[in-house]
């Protein structure tokens, strides 16, 4: 049985957006922590650090998680996904993306990788959501800004088109 | 908003998990979900020397038919328990609960067995276990036990679980033909915590009525009338006997105020669900 003794760090290995990584961990580090500092990842935002605002909400074996409500150690041999890993080339936005782009679904842009994030998991599983839908689904993420309407509108257009996507291809 | 130190374990059997826990006893703390454990450990409302993750455990994150009843082991996630397609014909105060548990975004990580660990007075599935007459099973080194879920919530996230004990799985009663069941509660937006929560169960005769969010534990009441002047007369004296308390989001009247109107809708809501 692994014990991981607090005074020390230990490796921590995982798949983040499609590639291996890894580094050196307490026990006590969140995983956003752990994102941001080891990684340099630091697309994946940090909030309330209590599970609240969904700001740091990532893709964890393929369902939405909040990071701060990780430990970097239990993410141990797991696969995810940050925000980082939505665009499918450089220069180039995902569907959602250029969706938010075009509704403007961000002022701040603070809550925008958490909520993307949570999207992104979400319009794969429920590709013809109803705005009441999408509303209570965003109850998860606080965003302070926008007053949600704008993202609402950007979900239900990218919903859209990722189904007309899915028909002609 | 960062964790003091522990240690961390990574239990790969009940029997290693339950050897640390007699070893450390209070000062190890289980993790499942981490839901509710990660906030307490950030704010380090709690502050634990060892922290056991019994996760990668096997065999723990099995739903299971057991008789009459469902037996929810302790690595079962709330999203898990909500796709089961049985549930709602097994279960359907449960089903219809459980999408009031956080958001879709800690139900795909929180247990059901950690929320009820947890035990906060406002929480849906404490409050479904207890308006079902559900059971906690808990096991240590020294073996196994079956505690009544009226017993095992004793207070304020306080419970019958003893130092060395872990949660194991809970067992909740199946749907009993000729009942219906009803769940409902009011927050300031979904997800948040209810300021009042109930659970209904009508029969043929009586109904039965949870509450959660009011006192310091949910509490359950039996043998109420199934509706008109003698319902809002038990629903008077329940809302003047559970001790509301004043807080930040709302005032004990507010809250008793609440449990009438809300008790009403959720008893009537089960009458007509009676099957």
């Amino acid at each position: 049985m692994p014990r991981l003794s607090a005074e020390e760090r230990h490796r921590v290995a995982f798949v983040l957006n499609g590639r291996p990584v890894e580094g050196q961990a307490e026990p006590r580090m969140l995983l956003t922590d752990f994102l941001r500092h080891v990684l340099g990842m630091t697309g994946t935002h940090v909030g309330c650090e209590h599970g609240v605002c969904g700001a740091c909400t990532i893709e964890v074996d393929g369902v939405p998680a909040r990071a701060c409500l990780m430990l970097a150690v239990q993410a141990d041999g797991a696969t995810l996904r940050t925000v980082e890993g939505l665009a499918p080339e450089p220069g180039r936005l995902s569907l959602l993306q250029q969706a938010f782009r075009r509704h403007h679904a961000l002022q701040c842009g603070f809550c925008t990788p958490g909520i993307l994030m949570s999207l992104d998991n979400y319009l794969r599983d429920n590709p013809d959501p109803s705005e009441a839908d999408i509303r209570t689904f965003l109850t998860g993420h606080l965003c302070r800004c926008t007053g949600y309407v704008p993202i609402v509108a950007a979900a239900l257009d990218a919903a859209e088109r990722l189904r007309e996507a899915k028909h002609s291809a | 908003m960062k964790p003091a130190q522990f240690d961390y374990v990574r239990a790969e059997s009940l029997a290693e998990a339950h050897d640390v826990l007699a070893a450390e006893g209070a000062d190890a703390t289980v993790l499942a979900g981490g839901q509710s454990l990660l906030p307490l450990l950030s704010t380090r409302l709690a502050r634990p020397k060892v922290v056991i993750d019994i996760m990668r455990i096997p065999g723990l994150d099995v739903i299971a038919p057991a008789g009459d009843a469902i037996r929810i082991g302790a690595a079962v996630r709330q999203a898990k328990l909500a796709a089961w397609p049985e549930l709602p014909g097994a279960q359907p105060l449960l089903a219809r609960a459980l999408p009031f548990v956080g958001h879709a975004q800690t139900r795909s990580r929180g247990t059901v067995c950690g929320s009820v660990a947890h035990a906060d007075p406002s929480a849906e599935i404490p409050l479904v276990l207890l308006a079902l007459a559900g059971e906690i099973i808990l096991s240590s080194g020294r073996g196994q036990r079956r505690v009544p879920a009226d017993a095992f919530f004793t207070g304020l996230m306080s419970t019958a679980r003893a130092d060395d004990e872990l949660i194991e799985a809970v067992v909740m009663p199946r749907r009993r033909p000729g009942h219906g069941y009803a769940f409902r509660e009011f927050a300031r937006r979904h997800g948040d915590f209810a300021i009042v929560a109930c659970a209904a169960i009508a029969g043929e005769q009586a109904a039965r009525l949870a509450v959660g969010g009011v006192a310091d534990r949910p509490v359950v009441f039996d043998g109420l009338p199934l509706d008109g002047t003698a319902l809002d007369n038990a629903l008077d004296r329940i809302a003047d006997d559970l001790e509301a308390r004043d807080d930040l989001h709302a005032t004990a009247d507010y809250r008793r105020d609440l449990v009438r109107r809300l008790g009403r809708a959720t008893i009537a809501e089960a009458r007509q669900c009676r099957a």
